[in-house]
């Protein structure tokens, strides 16, 4: 699939700033006044930037309002109103806590539960597509939720917590990717499927349509060199999951952290590119490009 | 119109034949025109006359070779547009509900007018049957031609999609494939019609004809050639060419 | 939420305009939609017998081709150096002083400075009669370089040929061989018939090097070595005739078969037995009585001699059965296996004979017996360039028509059926007329059919009279002409110079010509005193082509949907089988430049040079413009143009005298006008009475001809004649072999030329072209939907070639040929000869061209096969560089080439060799993006 940056963008940061949104909710750390101005000035920051973000990438953004109505069917959908409804419950409580002094813990718990409901709903949009077998795992959704999560509690310094979940989200990469890797030969769609023809022998796309390019080879027959892509997966991992939790090992306190995170963010946002530029859709087998 | 209808009064479709069409790409273009022209924005082009020329199309015609186990190669050609699926998952992805599918008679249609461009109903869609536009920025996608079929401003035997209208050779087939009675049905049954990665699970209205066997070779037997021959020399023939002349 | 209300109604247009495509040279019939005056979609017309609705890519893209950016604006009259591309914009007015002041002394002084050739347009037969008018003898349209071997192949055999004068009885044949056809000018048609024969489960062999298209639905696909279909053939005819599988009463009945050939030596060896009259002898197999073939109730034996005399059959039986074409000694060549030569042998005599069936049709035939029955034999054949673009392709086309004659299965239900105003036997056909008169006009019209050496367009010192050559030993029977001949010919004064050189709606500079770059440096040679070698250029196109550029002026003409047209009876019309047809085009839209239809130009011209048929007595301008010569010109009294709506009062068909609202009515009618063929004279035309008689009454024939099927050909006998020193005509030495060996009257295979001038251990490959379906030639690339089609093309390897070289995808390759070398992309394909290249004809593209960017695709990847082709064979130890072309006809042979393949480096510009540098465009590059709708 093409990498669109909006789009890598909005997964990476609606993740961390959802992520961190929960632990709010869940008063981990129980802020008011300026220091939770602080912290839910960075979550706001980080989902809402990332929404916008994600519309970026639409041909009709003035018509996004319409994106809230389909929520019994479309994970897009139930996302934008889970997202926008977490954003309320929480916008309530952050008011409370930063003005009011106050915190309302079941208002937070549900606001937790619900950014967390989000950032499923989202990762859900990929899990979901059978077109694109890489993604239709539960891998998929879980590893969203972890790194989320990882996000939060880096943001907010639990530290022990995000070293056991950077290590959990290490493990189901490394597990995502090997699986990914055969994901669309073992989904039983092949060029064969694709034409009907593979029963008459073996099949191989011959020309092109037309030698003109088109919207499907730009948006979903990205390719990746193997060699490339292999650089990026050790780079990805060294950065979202390594590097931070050895920083996270030295004791040294916000800097290190903070240091932490960032290495983290950058790695996370190799990760999704990889995410999308290694993810094969089932279309390309019409092109002959899988 | 957040999901899929229950069912569709009929199930309109189009029935390919792959071992008539040429490659032609007579319905593709047929289908850019009267598109262009006809439901919703046009279908657009971009660096129309340059070094990149890209624009919609909502028909293509690929072409595969297919190596059997023994014989030649084959080449086929292989047009392929919306196959206005049962289980569309096309439509219950879309945020918006301007994917939908017609309660009536089954078609794929995007409602451009609440259609936000957000490209994942093409995700969703295994065949590449969506293309979005990069100048309306909207979803567009065969629309069975809808404004054709019924039109009333049409001639009665014009009310056929477009590409079906244009295609010469006659491998496109256009009805109701709800129906077991429909020519379209029959013509599926007859010929072992196909869906298209039915491991997807969308059940596909559109069906595909095979191309029947080729190159089959005759059972040669040396005892009993091909063609007998009446001679073997000039003598001879002129021999068989008295008798032969005798008889008409 | 409901699903949304739409408008299953919409309005489509404010009115259709129906009217003729001319996408290509198919001619459909077209519905234009209008809104608010403008086209906004085009569809096929379901009641025009050609297309019957269909319609293909390109028609279906005509409005962008209405629309191209690459539309000439105005005249153009060259400012910079020929080639540059600089121009600047001139009046009409300007435009035709200038022609005429380059024109009229050569028309007063000596016409044949003038070379006239027109492409591929269809108003030949009134481009010929201006050239006519002028009084040059040069003038040819596009046919020598096309497919020439096709059209005279047949019309020398049978009377018809394959391509637009005949076609397949697609509604009966139950087995259809084709041959070497990517697409064809019966675009439509074929499709149309290739899908009835689908509909029916009828079986269809594809004989193609290639497997794409139509040959990739084919049941049966022959990959055959290129060049030797003839081969092929012949081997076929061998296992025919040994098993007797012939149709000896239509052998005997409708051909020259049992006619006797003389034997003994001298003036008339090899000649036919005639009578008195001139009328060829037959035995009666009833009386023994050797008799004129036509007498009433002849039965024409075969095998009987007369005065010594053998049959041509008997000749044919002994040709045909010796060991060279065995199966087993032609497998090598074919590359197809015995038995596969065996079996379609078989196949053939079943399906003809065993499947054969009858139609309950009266007929009488030319001796005046009665037939109540007509015999279907459902076998037909089709084939066209790969054939005929072959230096043995004449010889082919006759073997393939050989075949279909002795299975009987010609003007029969379910084989191949001419259309009107086909049958035509070369007698009913003019000769070649090519009298120069100083001021005046050529004493008949140019192109035609030779009967014999004196015929030929000589000299009296016996130097060829026309500028490419035709009708001269090295071609004799070249009754298209040799278009691709005129600008080598007149670059190197030989036969002799010329002064003007004035073409229309050709690429010459770019895709139709062999050794195109050579072809641009003839066009810009100058000589010592610094004048162009070739002095002065006209020419006609609508578009910013490549041959613009080498202009010196330029008469834009309009495009289809702006003009007036007639495709007639006269000319290359669109008859079917069941019906003589012609239609028209009209301006359905008004051009919004200032350009002229070229027809209506050359009213105008021919008026202000005072042409004969293009001025009244007064000296007036005779005819308006094309519409006014459409409606009132008159070929024979009573015969125009058109055979619709005629006379006064429009009601008669065929003949009568010219009718004022006759294009009104055309456009009333749908743009077309049909006859239907009678019932009962539907088959067996050039026999059938009640045919000959319906032809004579329509106009086609001023009396009834029937003939016979011309299986042994006396003409080409004739030259041979001449070779072995009868007569007083006789070729050079030189050429004396040559034509005794090619010309030989009954059908023969040797070698393509290319394959005794270079070694073809080296040059181990054949390199072919193919017509995309969805582009024409050079210009659909102006056409921006055509063009994301293809706007490229690869070199297509086969899998052989492919493992041999270790290609990936991606990879460039050299390619090259005696002549020269291209290095280009290469794509792998295996449904493939193996020792087979090819492209898609026509794709590259000079950068500058057609209104596009310097960098489109065309121009950077996009590369010709022409580059490889050279008019000349190399030379070959004997001095002499033979033409490169058939020897019979003067056919160019494009697929004679061969080429050796090696991979290449792919090229630091990443674009394909040779590399043109750019013209510049008279008209702008097109616009960035398009969101075409009309009505909003
Ligand atoms: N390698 C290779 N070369 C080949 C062939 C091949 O098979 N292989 N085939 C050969 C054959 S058979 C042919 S017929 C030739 C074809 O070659 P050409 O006859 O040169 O064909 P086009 O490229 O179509 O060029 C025709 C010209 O007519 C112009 N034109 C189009 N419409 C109009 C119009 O309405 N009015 C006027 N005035 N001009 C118009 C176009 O702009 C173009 O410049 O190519 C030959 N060249
Ligand atoms: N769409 C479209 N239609 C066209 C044209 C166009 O440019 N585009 N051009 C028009 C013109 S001018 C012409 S002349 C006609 C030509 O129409 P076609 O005769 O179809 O011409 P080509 O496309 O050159 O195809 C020649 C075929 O012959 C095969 N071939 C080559 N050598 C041999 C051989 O030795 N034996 C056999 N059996 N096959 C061989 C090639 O593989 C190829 O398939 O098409 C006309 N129609
Ligand atoms: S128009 Fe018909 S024959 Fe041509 S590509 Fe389309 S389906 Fe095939
Ligand atoms: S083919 Fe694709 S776009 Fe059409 S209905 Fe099926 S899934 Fe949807
Ligand atoms: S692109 Fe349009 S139709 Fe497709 S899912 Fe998005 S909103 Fe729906
Ligand atoms: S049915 Fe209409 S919209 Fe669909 S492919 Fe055919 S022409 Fe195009
Ligand atoms: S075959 Fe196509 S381009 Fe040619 S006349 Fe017919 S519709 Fe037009
Ligand atoms: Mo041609």
């Amino acid at each position: 699939m093409h990498p669109a940056h909006s789009i890598i963008i909005f997964t990476v940061t609606s993740g961390l700033g959802f992520g961190l949104l929960a632990f709010l909710g869940l008063g981990q750390p129980a802020v008011t006044g300026w220091s939770a101005f602080w912290y839910f000035a960075l979550a706001y920051g980080l989902s809402v930037g990332g929404l916008v973000s994600s519309t970026f990438h639409l041909g009709n953004p003035q018509r996004a309002w319409r994106a809230f109505s389909q929520w019994r069917s479309s994970w897009l959908s139930r996302e934008g109103v889970l997202a926008v409804a977490t954003l309320a419950i929480m916008g309530i409580y952050a008011f409370c806590a930063v003005f009011m002094g106050q915190t309302l813990t079941v208002l937070g718990i549900i606001g937790a539960i619900l950014a967390l409901c989000t950032v499923f709903a989202t990762s859900m949009i990929y899990a979901q597509m059978k077109t694109v077998p890489r993604w239709n795992h539960w891998s998929t959704p879980v590893l969203f939720m972890v790194l989320a999560v990882a996000g939060g509690a880096l943001l907010t310094a639990h530290v022990l917590l995000a070293v056991i979940l950077l290590a959990v989200a290490g493990f189901l990469q490394m597990f995502s990717w090997t699986r990914g890797d055969t994901a669309l030969a073992q989904s039983g769609s092949d060029i064969g499927t694709a034409t009907g023809l593979g029963v008459r022998g073996m099949v191989r796309a011959f020309e092109p349509p037309h030698t003109g390019n088109n919207y499907l080879l730009k948006e979903m027959v990205h390719k990746v060199g193997r060699k490339h892509a292999q650089k990026l997966r050790m780079l990805a991992f060294i950065l979202m999951v390594l590097v931070p939790v050895l920083l996270l090992l030295i004791p040294g306190g916000w800097v290190i952290v903070a240091l932490a995170f960032l290495v983290h963010l950058v790695g996370t946002l190799t990760q999704r590119w990889l995410f999308f530029a290694e993810a094969e859709h089932v279309v390309g087998l019409y092109y002959g490009k899988r | 119109m957040t999901t899929l209808p229950q069912t569709t009064g009929k199930k309109l479709g189009l029935v390919i034949d792959l071992d008539t069409c040429v490659g032609c790409h007579a319905c593709v273009v047929s289908c850019k025109g009267w598109n262009t022209e006809n439901y919703g924005a046009p279908l657009s082009d971009q660096d129309a006359y340059g070094s990149d020329p890209t624009g919609t199309f909502l028909n293509r015609v690929h072409s595969f070779e297919v190596q059997p186990e023994t014989g030649p190669a084959q080449l086929i050609h292989f047009p392929k547009s919306c196959l206005h699926c049962e289980d569309a998952p096309c439509v219950t992805v879309c945020p918006t509900g301007a994917s939908y599918k017609r309660q009536e008679d089954g078609i794929v249609l995007v409602n451009e007018d609440a259609c936000i461009g957000c490209g994942l109903c093409a995700w969703a869609c295994p065949y590449g049957a969506r293309e979005m536009d990069a100048a309306a920025g909207v979803m567009k996608k065969c629309t069975l031609c809808v404004d054709r079929i019924y039109n009333e401003n049409l001639p009665e035997d014009d009310r056929v999609p477009s590409c079906v209208r244009t295609c010469p050779a006659g491998a496109r087939h256009f009805g109701d494939l709800g129906d077991e009675n429909s020519d379209v049905s029959k013509l599926v049954a007859e010929r072992g019609g196909m869906d298209l990665m039915p491991e997807q699970g969308t059940k596909p209205v559109n069906k595909y004809l095979p191309p029947r066997p080729k190159d089959v070779e005759p059972e040669f037997d040396i005892l009993a050639p091909y063609l007998e021959p009446v001679a073997t020399d000039q003598k001879g023939f002129l021999g068989w060419l008295d008798k032969a002349l005798e008889k008409i | 939420m409901g699903q949304p209300k739409i408008d299953l109604s919409p309005k489509v247009s404010d009115e259709v305009r129906k009217t003729t495509c001319y996408m290509c040279a198919c001619r459909c019939g077209i519905n234009v939609h209008m809104k608010e005056g403008k086209v906004a979609y085009i569809e096929g017309n379901k009641d025009h017998p050609v297309n019957k609705g269909v319609l293909c890519a390109k028609g279906s893209a005509g409005i962008m081709q209405v629309n191209a950016p690459s539309r000439l604006q105005k005249p153009l009259k060259r400012v910079g150096e020929r080639g540059k591309g600089e121009f600047e914009e001139i009046s009409w007015e300007e435009a035709y002083d200038l022609a005429v002041e380059w024109l009229e002394p050569v028309h007063k002084k000596n016409p044949e400075k003038l070379a006239f050739f027109t492409g591929r347009d269809q108003s030949q037969s009134f481009t010929s009669f201006w050239a006519q008018g002028f009084g040059t003898p040069n003038y040819a349209a596009h046919g020598g370089f096309c497919s020439v071997n096709m059209a005279a192949g047949g019309i020398y055999t049978m009377g018809g040929a394959f391509w637009e004068f005949g076609q397949p009885d697609w509604d009966r044949t139950k087995l259809f061989m084709l041959f070497g056809v990517a697409e064809d000018h019966d675009s439509n048609p074929i499709k149309m018939g290739l899908g009835k024969l689908k509909e029916r489960g009828a079986k269809v062999i594809g004989v193609n090097p290639i497997r794409s298209g139509y040959n990739a639905i084919a049941d049966e696909w022959v990959g055959i070595t290129p060049g030797t279909d003839g081969l092929f053939i012949l081997s076929m005819v061998h296992l025919l005739f040994k098993a007797g599988k012939l149709d000896l009463n239509y052998l005997a009945q409708f051909t020259n078969a049992p006619a006797f050939i003389d034997e003994k030596d001298g003036p008339n060896k090899g000649l036919l037995l005639r009578d008195k009259d001139g009328k060829i002898i037959v035995k009666d197999r009833a009386t023994g009585k050797a008799v004129a073939f036509d007498k009433k109730g002849v039965k024409p034996d075969l095998g009987a001699t007369y005065k010594g005399a053998r049959t041509v059959f008997q000749q044919m039986a002994e040709k045909y059965m010796s060991d060279e074409y065995a199966p087993e000694n032609v497998a090598a060549a074919t590359g197809i296996p015995a038995e596969r030569i065996r079996a379609m042998a078989a196949d053939l005599a079943r399906v003809a004979f065993d499947e054969a069936f009858e139609l309950d049709k009266e007929w009488t035939d030319f001796r005046g017996e009665k037939h109540t029955k007509m015999v279907g034999r459902p076998v037909s054949f089709h084939s066209m360039r790969g054939v005929s673009a072959h230096s043995n392709g004449f010889q082919t086309c006759r073997a393939l028509h050989i075949l279909q004659i002795i299975l009987g299965t010609v003007e029969v239900p379910g084989g191949f059926r001419f259309k009107p105003p086909y049958p035509k036997p070369i007698t009913a056909h003019p000769k070649p007329h090519y009298k120069v008169t100083p001021g005046a006009a050529l004493d008949g019209p140019h192109l035609g059919y030779v009967h014999g050496p004196d015929d030929l367009c000589l000299k009296p010192d016996g130097s060829a009279a026309r500028i490419d050559k035709a009708y001269t030993w090295e071609n004799p029977m070249s009754a298209h002409g040799l278009m691709h001949m005129v600008i080598s010919n007149a670059h190197a004064k030989d036969p002799y110079d010329i002064d003007v050189l004035f073409m229309y709606m050709a690429n010459m500079s770019w895709n139709s010509s062999m050794n195109t770059g050579g072809v641009m440096k003839m066009l810009t040679d100058k000589d010592e005193n610094g004048d162009y070698v070739i002095p002065k250029i006209i020419y006609s196109d609508a578009y910013s082509s490549e041959m613009v550029a080498f202009a010196d002026l330029i008469l834009p003409d309009t495009t289809y949907l702006e003009r007036h047209d007639c495709i007639s009876l006269l000319d290359r019309p669109i008859c079917e089988a069941e019906g003589a047809n012609d239609s028209i085009r009209w301006p359905v839209i008004e051009p919004d430049r200032d350009v002229k239809g070229f027809q209506s130009a050359l009213c105008d011209l021919g008026a202000r040079l005072g042409l004969k048929g293009f001025v009244n007595e007064d000296g007036s301008q005779k005819y308006k413009d094309y519409a006014d010569y459409i409606t009132n010109h008159e070929r024979r009294p009573g015969v125009g143009p058109l055979i619709g709506f005629r006379g006064e009062d429009g009601k008669s068909e065929g003949r009568g005298a010219p009718n004022p609202n006759q294009l009104q009515q055309y456009i009333d009618n749908g743009g077309f006008y049909e006859i239907h063929v009678p019932d009962g004279a539907d088959f067996y035309k050039p026999w059938n009475a009640d045919y000959q008689d319906w032809a004579v009454k329509i106009g086609i024939y001023d009396a009834p001809q029937p003939y016979l099927f011309e299986l042994y050909s006396e003409p080409m006998r004739r030259f041979q004649l001449a070779a072995e020193g009868h007569g007083d005509r006789q070729p050079p030495d030189h050429l004396r072999g040559r034509i005794g060996e090619t010309m030989d009257p009954l059908p023969i295979w040797y070698a393509p030329f290319e394959d005794s001038r270079v070694d073809i251990e080296e040059f181990n490959v054949h390199a072919l072209t193919q017509r995309p379906m969805a582009m024409y030639h050079s210009w659909g690339t102006q056409n921006a939907w055509l063009r994301q089609i293809h706007g490229r093309n690869p070199l297509f390897v086969p899998t052989k070639i492919w493992e041999a070289n270790g290609f990936e995808d991606g990879d460039w390759a050299s390619v090259t040929s005696a002549h020269g070398t291209i290095i280009v992309p290469v794509a792998h394909m295996a449904a493939l000869n193996e020792n087979t290249v090819w492209t898609w004809n026509a794709i590259g593209k000079r950068k500058g061209a057609w209104a596009l960017k310097e960098d489109a695709p065309e121009a950077t990847k996009g590369f010709l096969l022409n580059h490889l082709i050279h008019e000349l064979l190399p030379e070959n130890g004997d001095g002499m560089r033979w033409a490169n072309s058939d020897p019979v006809t003067g056919q160019a042979a494009w697929f004679d080439l061969r080429v050796k393949i090696a991979k290449a480096d792919a090229p630091a510009d990443a674009m394909s060799h040779p590399n043109i540098e750019a013209q510049k465009s008279p008209v702008g590059v097109g616009p960035q993006d398009l969101e075409w709708k009309v009505g909003q």
